[in-house]
């Protein structure tokens, strides 16, 4: 005789089987080539840089949770995301201690204080970065060249400053690609650039290795490809444009393309999920907004790297986008706005 | 607007499927339990009014309870036997509502018997009555009687009789089967609801899954009728009256509008054979075709099982597995959860779903919102789910009803099958629109 308790609940009683937690943990799987690129490029320094940022992320997002007396969520994987991405965004010998410091910032400013996952309007490693610029505008633009030697045995004096201290300048400052265009109209070789054998910020050196992550994350399904898409052939193209009207004075746009913080922006921030629109045409607006601020910023403006900025001014838009682009309902004649 | 892509709707999901287990099984004939019970409410409308007494001796087929008014159906005993009691019987919400329980005669044959035969010959509003008296409600799942949502209003025409035989609902074949093994009765039916709807065309719509019962039903429809059966993607939630519709005719349903507004009207397809069945014998409905399925099934198949059996009866006669978990009356995508087992068959069970304690269904923590459009793109209806799953976090009806289309929601379940934060939208949207119709008829009176 049957004779148990049945559960019952509310339909549909079958999902997909694909969980926030699976999306934001192969998001850090298709990171992990491009630490790991970054570490062999950079060596110890960035692996210190990289690992604290993320150690920064875990425990700020733990103890908010408890002081705030909820469940941890340290367990979704998001925190560690933000943590990577602004590991990967620093001068490859960022004092340890502002590291530290932008991972606690990325967290409690970027994400908690909009309600945590899902409430947070900016890419929160982005915030986190921006505070570091913005507090920090020597150290953060203090270059160091990649493949060096001794980057396996030796730390740089730079990374291990104590708080506060005068940093010790072992890097160069300025000397980016894109700041080498912008401030001395010298071109770097694209082929170097695609490669990562030029010197960046940790994650911003090798377009190939991020694009495969993201090709990954796209064939999962688990990343809108209509993003970096977008603003990829966005600034290709606004910046062909700009090369073919005068190519002493404007950039190539292949160097374009693969030079700065494009890649990674376009491919691992930009498609954050909760700051990018939620309709297909939602996205595209978007993506062509970010491309065209890249390309403007770049160009025109007073800094010589744009996708920082670019994508937090996306996030901004994100809210108006989704209320004015809605698609037509089922049955119904016009759209609301 | 040019619909690009022609033969199915836009959006939609893709569950598995699940129907081979049971898809190639014919119909078998259930035994009658011990005790039926028969709640009076089995449709949407007015519980049918019970005409006989306690003790008294029925035979198959016969009135038990007559139709309240209109919108209500006649209720016939499913089997000869006796009238236990009158009283409270329990329902799938897991309250208690008018009802009849009945003990069958011991070896009670499976005959039944005769009422007044409604020939094809007949007007088609003796038809229509013909439709309510057999007791037919929509077999699909929704239950609505088949005979109002047949009366084609003033001043409209209905050019399009769509026959659904596209049954998206997983783990479901219970159309499947009645399509291969009941085509006579389904061109029989056919031919009435010609006559009453006035319709010139028919189009037996039927996924691609079934291209076996496409193709018999295909050799089989009648020279004089103006029949087609068209064969379209598989697409879950297709076998919706509107995803239907513009699949087939490429056209949208007005919002809150019915299909008559496209000039079209749809009717199950199990529904159509139990017409084309009954009303030349002028009988009413006594049982149906069911799917017993689902991982902690040992006997799975189709049925034809007596109105009013107890599911308890049912599970332990196909098999069931002492830990069985989660039961649901329908498929797993609309169904709806049985709170116990001593709930019994009714004219709208399509299906019984049952799951054990080990059989995974989904993953159950429950994330927030990450914004990642996925319910967006799989709204049939292109509606915002997530937006309104916020909304209904707080509490805001209104603003859900007036600016982001709530009505229009019909709760086929796809956003929450997709929801990678396994957020309950579908409840969600199911009580705010309780909430929303709810104060609506409290500022008309
Ligand atoms: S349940 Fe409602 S909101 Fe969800 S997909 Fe279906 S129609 Fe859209
Ligand atoms: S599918 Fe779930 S998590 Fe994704 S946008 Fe919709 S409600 Fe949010």
């Amino acid at each position: 005789m049957l004779s148990k308790t049945l559960h019952i609940s509310s339909s549909p009683h079958i999902n997909k089987g694909v969980s926030t937690d699976m999306i934001m943990r192969n998001v850090v799987y298709a990171l992990l080539p491009v630490v790991l690129f970054a570490v062999y490029a950079f060596g110890i320094n960035a692996l210190l840089v990289i690992t604290t940022a993320v150690i920064a992320s875990v425990l700020t997002e733990h103890a908010l949770c408890r002081w705030s007396k909820q469940e941890s969520t340290v367990s979704d994987w998001s925190a560690v995301i933000t943590g990577l991405l602004l590991g990967l965004t620093l001068p490859p010998i960022f004092p340890l201690w502002m590291t530290f410091l932008g991972g606690v910032l990325a967290i409690a400013l970027g994400k908690f204080v909009f309600g945590g996952l899902g409430y947070n309007a900016f890419n929160p490693a982005l915030v986190g970065r921006a505070i570091l610029q913005a507090a920090f505008p020597v150290a953060i633009t203090t270059w160091h060249p990649s493949f060096l030697e001794d980057r396996f045995v030796s730390i740089s004096k730079s990374v291990l400053a104590f708080p506060f201290a005068e940093p010790f300048v072992d890097g160069i400052s300025g000397a980016t690609p894109l700041s080498a265009f912008k401030f001395d109209k010298v071109t770097t070789d694209s082929a170097d650039l695609a490669l990562g054998l030029i010197s960046g910020s940790i994650g911003e050196t090798s377009s190939w290795i991020i694009a495969l992550g993201g090709i990954y994350l796209i064939y999962r399904k688990m990343m809108d490809w209509r993003i970096p898409v977008t603003i990829l052939v966005t600034v290709f193209v606004l910046s062909g444009i700009l090369f073919l009207i005068d190519n002493q004075l404007y950039p190539s746009p292949l160097f374009m393309l693969f030079s700065g913080g494009l890649m990674l922006g376009a491919v691992f921030m930009a498609t954050d999920m909760v700051g990018s629109p939620i309709t297909p045409l939602g996205v595209l607006v978007y993506g062509v907004f970010i491309g065209i601020l890249v390309v403007v910023i770049r160009i025109w403006g007073g800094l010589p790297e744009g996708v920082m900025y670019a994508i937090l001014l996306g996030n901004a838009l994100t809210p108006q986008i989704d209320s004015l682009i809605r698609p037509k309902v089922y049955g119904t004649k016009k759209i609301k706005v | 607007m040019l619909n690009l892509t022609a033969n199915t709707f836009k959006h939609g999901v893709h569950p598995p499927e699940n129907k081979e287990e049971t898809n190639g099984l014919p119909i078998r004939q259930f035994p009658f339990a011990p005790l039926i019970i028969l709640p009076m409410q089995q449709h949407i409308g007015a519980p049918s009014q019970i005409i006989v007494r306690e003790g008294q001796e029925v035979a198959r087929g016969q009135l038990l309870a007559k139709a309240n008014g209109y919108m209500s159906v006649p209720m016939h005993s499913p089997v000869s036997g006796k009238v236990r009691k009158i009283a409270n019987v329990p329902v799938i919400s897991g309250q208690m509502a008018q009802g009849i329980y009945l003990e069958p005669f011991p070896f009670s044959s499976q005959e039944v018997i005769e009422g007044n035969p409604i020939p094809l010959s007949a007007s088609p509003e003796e038809i229509l009555q013909g439709i309510q008296d057999a007791g037919i409600v929509g077999l699909g799942g929704a239950a609505f009687p088949t005979h109002v949502k047949l009366k084609i209003p003033e001043g409209k025409t209905c050019e399009h009789l769509i026959i659904n035989g596209i049954e998206c609902e997983p783990y479901l074949t219970t159309d499947h089967r009645v399509m291969l093994e009941q085509a006579d009765d389904i061109f029989m039916g056919i031919r009435y609801l010609l006559k009453v709807t006035g319709a010139k065309g028919v189009i037996i719509g039927i996924e691609a899954n079934k291209q076996d019962a496409a193709d018999h039903l295909s050799g089989r429809i009648p020279k004089d009728l103006p029949v087609k059966v068209q064969v379209v993607p598989v697409k879950y939630p297709q076998g919706a009256e509107k995803m239907l519709i513009t699949s087939l005719l490429g056209k949208e349903v007005p919002s809150g509008g019915l299909p008559i507004e496209v000039n079209a009207v749809v009717v199950n397809v199990a529904t159509t054979a139990e017409i084309g069945r009954l009303l030349p014998h002028g009988q009413g409905i006594q049982e149906r075709v069911v799917t017993i399925t689902g991982p902690a099934i040992r006997k799975k198949g189709n049925y034809l099982i007596p109105i009013g059996t107890p599911l308890r009866y049912v599970l332990e006669q196909v098999g069931a597995s002492e830990n069985i978990s989660e039961v649901y009356m329908g498929g797993p995508m609309m169904g709806v959860s049985a709170s116990n087992l001593d709930i019994s068959i009714v004219k709208g069970t399509s299906g019984i779903v049952v799951f054990g304690d080990n059989d995974i269904k989904k993953t159950e923590k429950i994330y927030p919102c990450i914004k990642c459009g996925a319910c967006v793109d799989a709204c049939p209806i292109f509606l915002n789910p997530s937006k309104l799953g916020i909304l209904a976090k707080f509490e805001a009806y209104e603003t859900m009803a007036e600016d982001f289309n709530l009505m229009d929601c019909f709760e086929c379940g796809s956003c929450s099958f997709v929801c990678p934060s396994n957020i309950p939208l579908v409840q969600y949207f199911r009580l705010s629109k309780g909430i929303v119709r709810k104060r609506k008829a409290a500022l008309q009176t």
